[in-house]
């Protein structure tokens, strides 16, 4: 799936790396807690979160996920948004809570999740 | 190749940018993915403990021909139980801490996953040395 048509399956925005719409994405994972983020995250996902500070494009920039989509209408501050620009980081927003935000992404074909085994 | 940072104990926000430089310090030497990956995970749990729990310290990162190895050295209160602090799940993290999407417990048994040897010496009401080492594949700093 690329990217672009993820962020329209949510009714997305993007709040910064929107002319990377054509980026393949293969994978995503839903977390609100960075630290099971850095436990179980595989590389190159897109992660969902409701979480909106820093220290989400610093586990990104960490980690390598390209992608990140905050859930539930949270809005980056301009601080995270120049971070992410400069790491080249996507940032995505939708007013969707998490549950939803990820069963139409899986719905619209995006099966495979973002972690190793547990 | 050795280099030293001050870890900052005052802004959370800035927490994770030593580990950030050594990322981007192994990726302009072609270190893979697989031990980016592992060395950006180990001391970048070890910086944000740094920060919630000691009030920032030291770390110490020595680039050699077969492996990595990080010292991050604080003078916080010290953990007066070892193998408590290495369970997963346990946490002495307060509440703001958890807000901020850290200090589910999952830090020190992460470390321990990610680097191939992992010592701590903890002194209470004296402060903590973390020491973890990542070793470079056989096949080469690349591979």
């Amino acid at each position: 799936m690329i990217l672009g048509d993820a962020i329209k399956l949510i009714d997305g925005v993007y709040f910064c790396g929107g002319e990377k719409a054509s980026l393949e994405i293969r994978s995503a994972c839903g977390a609100d807690l960075m630290s099971d983020v850095m436990a179980f995250v595989k590389d190159e996902v897109v992660l969902l979160t409701g979480l909106v500070n820093t220290q989400v494009i610093r586990t990104a920039e960490l980690l390598d996920i390209r992608v990140v989509v905050f859930v539930r209408g949270k809005h980056p501050g301009a601080d995270m948004v120049d971070m992410a620009n400069d790491l080249g980081i996507v940032l995505a927003g939708t007013r969707l809570p998490m549950f939803l935000a990820c069963g139409r992404l899986y719905e619209g074909g995006l099966r495979e999740g973002g972690t190793r085994p547990i | 190749m050795k280099y030293r940072y001050e870890v900052s104990g005052d802004d959370f926000s800035l927490a994770g940018r030593a580990s950030s430089e050594i990322k981007k310090i192994l990726r302009s030497l072609g270190a893979s993915s697989a031990v980016i990956k592992r060395v950006a995970v180990v001391m970048y749990e070890a910086e944000i403990n740094m920060v919630i729990h000691a009030g920032g310290g030291v770390a110490e990162v020595e680039i050699g021909e077969d492996s990595i190895s990080m010292v991050m050295r604080d003078e916080g209160p010290g953990i007066p139980n070892l193998d408590l602090a290495m369970t997963e799940g346990w946490s002495t993290a307060p509440e703001w801490v958890r807000e901020l999407g850290f200090g589910a417990g999952m830090g020190l048994s992460n470390m321990k996953r990610n680097a191939d040897k992992l010592t701590i010496e903890s002194v209470v009401g004296k402060g903590t040395t973390v020491r973890m080492r990542v070793d470079f594949p056989a096949a080469g700093f690349g591979a």
